[in-house]
């Protein structure tokens, strides 16, 4: 004698090739364990299909007598294997960032934030796994601000515009040029390296590197354009140059790489850029040096908020700056650092003519865009708690390659 | 005093096969028994093994099993099916022809060609021929001979078959249930482009075959196996790559069909000799 199903599904011609299992499992998930199901239908193959399939789940079949003319099929007792698979499950923490884990573990790895996790799977380990390492509350709305200002290149730049300049001050564009992608090949290389370390918990934080990256790529396709606009070559790489930018990348720790590169190289990048747009001789090279500008500041922001909060949680980062800084010093001292091609390429675009006066007066302002490099990285080594005397004898131990 | 010991045979029909076994050894031998396994190439081995001691337990097909069981008995031993996979018990087979096929019942059959997996396949050959067979039917045979040796365990011979129904090459094909739903689900065989024409009696499949009587290591083993929870992360996923959700007690009462059908074809002889005359395992 068996007992009476408590639920009914009628699957019409509905069959099993067609997707009537979901209206089987949708009656089920009603139902515990032993709980039984009469399933009604009249597709043909329905006798053979749905016992394979509840065997396979781990649901048993009965077959009770069948009136003439009714389309019962089978019943139906559900097993215990789909609860069984959810047993132990745990949520991989919020799905909104507002309560971030602390610490999240290696189990959740590559889990979706707030996904349900099946027990078991891979440890997944991200060593970039604590919270305050990467984590700025600022990141999910500097993503946001990010994505939504990405630019395409082909169309946000006039490209076509009608220009010559003069061949010495095309060639200090072109230098200049060359300089800037260098720089920006950098600052791509060293967010990439970080990506695939950090634990997806903090996937803002990842999103917002990614972009990053797609803006340096953008910067390095613009710049190298500018370049070959009027020609086929590019200008001079110095081996102090590339000295000081791959002390940036070989940089292991996230919030050092993140303090050399963003709050000093990028920022001083961003004088750099808005000097550029003051002084460009063509259109071109003064709108693709205030796109760039734009997403360095974002970049800066970031590299900004996440190492503002984490110095008030930890005294001790401050002696870690202060020791990277003069480590970087140490590692650069014998280096001649900027390409002297770009200092006098940008006294060339500076002065905008070839007279003495000219001159004299782009060599000053090269100086103030240095001057206005060096009180900006100060601000900013203030912000992140230095006394103003400290980070004035920091800032000036900053790479003479600017970046 | 040593720990309780079991060697297992299992037939290497997939790579899988060393995921699973792997998986299992590690998580018995993490509860007491002294587990170990060898991989044979085919089943017919294996039994022989089995039979003559060699190793003390045989994931066996169900073909396996009645050759260990004939051989067992011819020897003047026997041997049990210690456990089986909850997915082994009341399988069927079908045989299906295409939606447009005049065959409307197995009579229909009759003088036309059926397609059907290896020689060696329970499911795909030896128990839908001896169903046809036992309805009267008398049909041209067209074998599919993918893994022969695997007792059927290698889907490609049934997944072959399909396909020379679907190409019009054959009038029906016989496979078992799940796969058919299979077939149906890959785009192997279209959606309502077949007709299913006859189903057997329901059957079972695999079972853990063990010389009578058992040793403490494999009363322990079946034990273990028995305890085994779906609800478990570190086996569950070893038992879904082996297709289960719970181990069960063994029972032989599903294997009437198959016997009957390999007396009638002459695949082993009573006492457990291979006697099918084209077999090559």
């Amino acid at each position: 004698m068996t007992a009476a199903p408590v639920a009914e599904v009628d699957l019409g011609d509905l069959g099993f090739g067609r997707g009537a299992h979901l209206l089987v499992q949708r009656a089920l998930a009603g139902l515990p364990p032993g709980g039984r199901l009469a399933v009604s239908g009249r597709d043909p193959a329905l006798r053979v299909h749905l016992p394979a399939w509840c065997r396979r789940r781990g649901h048993r079949v009965e077959w009770p007598d069948r009136g003439e003319a009714s389309d019962l099929v089978a019943v139906v007792v559900r097993g215990s294997a789909d609860d069984d698979r959810w047993f132990g499950a745990e949520r991989a923490g919020p799905a909104l960032p507002s309560a971030l884990s602390s610490r999240p573990p290696a189990r959740w790895g590559l889990g979706a934030r707030g996904a349900l996790l099946e027990a078991g799977g891979p440890e997944a380990r991200f060593d970039l796994d604590e919270r305050d390492l990467v984590w700025a509350d600022i990141a999910p709305h500097l993503y946001a601000q990010a994505a939504a200002r990405q630019w395409d290149p082909q169309t946000a730049v006039p490209w076509d515009d009608k220009f010559a300049l003069p061949a010495d001050v095309e060639a200090a564009v072109v230098q200049v040029m060359t300089y800037l992608v260098e720089n920006e090949q950098a600052a791509l290389v060293v967010p990439a390296r970080f990506v695939g370390r950090i634990h997806p918990h903090f996937r803002e934080v990842v999103q917002l590197l990614a972009v990053q990256m797609a803006d340096e790529a953008r910067h390095m396709e613009v710049f190298s354009r500018r370049a070959l606009l009027r020609g086929a070559e590019m200008g001079t790489s110095s081996a102090g140059g590339r000295q000081s930018l791959f002390t940036l990348v070989a940089e292991s720790d996230f919030a050092l790489a993140s303090f050399l590169l963003s709050v000093l190289g990028e920022g001083s990048f961003v004088d750099l850029l808005s000097f550029l747009h003051e002084f460009a001789p063509d259109p071109v090279t003064r709108r693709i040096c205030w796109l760039a500008m734009q997403d360095e500041r974002r970049h800066v922001v970031f590299g900004m908020a996440h190492l503002e909060h984490q110095a008030q949680l930890d005294p001790l980062l401050r002696d870690r700056l202060r020791a990277a800084i003069h480590r970087r010093h140490d590692a650069l001292v014998d280096t001649a650092g900027l390409n002297a091609d770009v200092f006098d390429a940008l006294v060339v675009l500076a002065a905008g003519g070839w007279h003495p006066n000219d001159v004299s007066a782009g060599y000053d302002r090269v100086q103030a865009l240095q001057h206005a490099m060096d009180q900006g990285r100060q601000r900013r080594l203030v912000r992140l708690g230095f006394r103003p005397d400290e980070a004035a004898a920091l800032s000036a131990l900053h790479t003479r390659n600017f970046m | 005093m040593p720990a309780p010991t079991v060697l297992l045979g299992a037939v290497a029909y997939d790579p899988k096969v060393v995921t699973i076994w792997e998986g299992f050894r590690a998580w018995l031998r993490g509860r007491g028994l002294d587990f170990d396994f060898v991989l044979y190439s085919h089943y017919e081995r294996q039994v022989e093994d089995l039979v003559a001691g060699r190793i003390d337990a045989a994931w066996n097909s169900p073909l396996a099993w009645l050759r260990a069981e004939r051989l067992a008995a011819a020897n003047g031993t026997a041997v049990r099916a210690l456990t089986m996979r909850d997915t082994d018990q009341d399988l069927t087979s079908v045989v299906v022809v295409r939606a447009d096929s005049p065959v409307r019942q197995i009579a229909d059959l009759t003088g036309r060609v059926v397609a059907v997996g290896a020689i060696d396949s329970p499911q795909a050959t030896l128990i839908p021929l001896g169903h046809l067979a036992a309805a009267g039917a008398a049909v041209d045979v067209r074998r599919f001979d993918v893994g022969v040796g695997l007792h059927g365990d290698h889907i490609g011979g049934e997944r072959d078959a399909a396909r020379a129904l679907a190409a019009g090459e054959v009038d029906a094909a016989c496979m078992i249930d799940a796969n058919h739903l299979a077939f149906v689900q890959e785009g192997t065989l279209p959606p309502e482009g077949t007709r299913i024409v006859a189903q057997t009696a329901r059957y079972d499949h695999c079972n853990m075959t063990v010389r009578a009587p058992e040793s403490d290591g494999v009363r322990l083993f079946g034990t273990l196996l028995l305890g085994m929870s779906y609800a478990d992360p570190q086996v569950r996923p070893l038992l879904d790559l082996e297709g289960l959700t719970a181990w069960r007690e063994g029972r032989t009462s599903g294997y009437g069909a198959l016997a009957e059908a390999v007396d009638a074809s002459g695949f082993y002889s009573p006492d457990g000799r291979v006697t099918a005359t084209d077999y090559r395992p």
